[in-house]
C-alpha cells in the first residue's frame, strides 16, 4: 500500500540560504505554540546541523521530547528529516517518515517545499497497534485523542 | 474537522467491553468469525453483530477470502493522520513564511 506524500510549498522573501538558517536554527521561534508532541509547550526546538543530529523539543523545565534526526544536510539546498513520531502521537524510532525541505531561489525571495512522505509506514505501525494496545486501553485512547487533536487535550490547570 | 467525529464514532464504539475485546484480538491479527467467536462468551452471531459496528466506525475492516470472511483492524486511521499532518504541515509552513519575512532582511535588493 502506497499512501501518497504530503507536498506543501511556501514563499518567503529571505533567499535560500537565509531562508535554511531561519527554519532549521530558529525552529522554536516560528513553530506554533501547542502544535509540538510534549506535554508542556515547547520554549525550544533543536536541529543539530549535521546528518545524524537529534531533533527534539524542550520545555521550560528542560524536559527533552524527541521527534526524529536529521538523514541529509545539505544547505542551503536541502535537508532531510527522519520523523520519527508514530501515529499514536509518540516518538518512536522504529516508524521513521520522510520530511525533505528543499529552498529553491524565487526573485530576490526563496520558494521552500515540504514534502513528508514514506506513509505508508504508518501503516505498519498500524499493524503494530497490537504493541499499542498492549500498553493498555489509554495508549489507545491517546492515539486518538492525538489525531482529534486539542479536542480532548485537559488544560495545564493555571 | 472530519476526524474528530470519526474518532468519536471510534470510541463509542469501543465503550462496549466485548466490542474492546474482538477489536484487541483482531489488532493482534487478521481473523474468521468463527475464531474470534471461539473463546468467547457471546454467540457468534453476537460477534458479527460487534464486527458491523466495529466496521461502520471505521474500526474494522473485512475481506473474503474462499468462501469465508476474514476481520482486520482498517488502516483508515491512517487516512485521518495523513489528514492531519497536511494541516498541521500547511499551519506550520504558514508561520514559518510569517516569522521569516519578519526578520530583517538579509538580502541585497533585487
Amino acid at each position: 500500500m502506497t499512501i501518497a506524500p504530503i507536498v506543501r510549498t511556501v514563499r518567503v522573501k529571505a533567499p535560500p540560504a537565509r531562508a535554511f538558517d531561519i527554519f532549521a536554527s530558529q525552529m522554536g521561534r516560528w513553530w506554533p505554540t501547542g502544535k509540538t508532541i510534549a506535554s508542556k509547550p515547547h520554549v525550544e526546538i533543536v536541529l543539530e546541523p549535521r546528518p545524524g543530529g537529534a531533533w527534539f523539543e524542550r520545555d521550560a523545565d528542560g524536559e527533552e521530547t524527541h521527534w526524529g534526526k536529521v538523514i541529509a544536510w545539505d544547505p542551503p539546498r536541502r535537508m532531510l528529516l527522519g520523523w520519527q513520531i508514530n501515529s499514536g502521537w509518540r516518538h518512536d524510532a522504529t516508524v521513521q517518515t520522510e520530511v525533505e525541505l528543499t529552498f529553491a531561489p524565487d526573485g530576490a525571495g526563496a520558494l521552500v517545499t515540504l514534502e513528508h512522505r514514506d506513509l505508508e509506514r504508518f501503516g505498519a505501525d498500524a499493524d503494530k497497534m497490537a504493541g499499542l494496545l498492549g500498553n493498555g486501553w489509554p495508549g489507545f485512547l491517546h492515539a486518538y485523542a492525538g489525531l482529534a487533536g486539542a479536542h480532548v487535550q485537559q488544560g495545564e490547570g493555571s | 474537522m472530519a476526524y474528530q467525529s470519526a474518532a468519536a464514532e471510534a470510541l463509542s464504539a469501543l465503550a462496549d467491553p466485548t466490542r474492546r475485546a474482538i477489536f484487541e484480538r483482531l489488532a493482534a491479527g487478521p481473523s474468521a468469525v468463527g475464531r474470534l467467536a471461539a473463546g468467547m462468551p457471546v454467540t457468534r452471531p453476537a460477534v458479527s453483530q460487534h464486527l458491523r459496528v466495529l466496521k461502520a466506525a471505521g474500526l474494522v475492516a473485512e475481506t473474503a477470502q474462499g468462501a469465508r470472511r476474514v476481520y482486520r483492524v482498517d488502516p483508515r486511521g491512517i487516512g485521518a493522520m495523513r489528514d492531519w499532518l497536511d494541516d498541521h504541515w500547511a499551519t506550520a509552513l504558514d508561520a514559518f513564511a510569517t516569522f521569516a519575512d519578519q526578520q530583517v532582511p538579509e538580502t541585497d535588493a533585487p
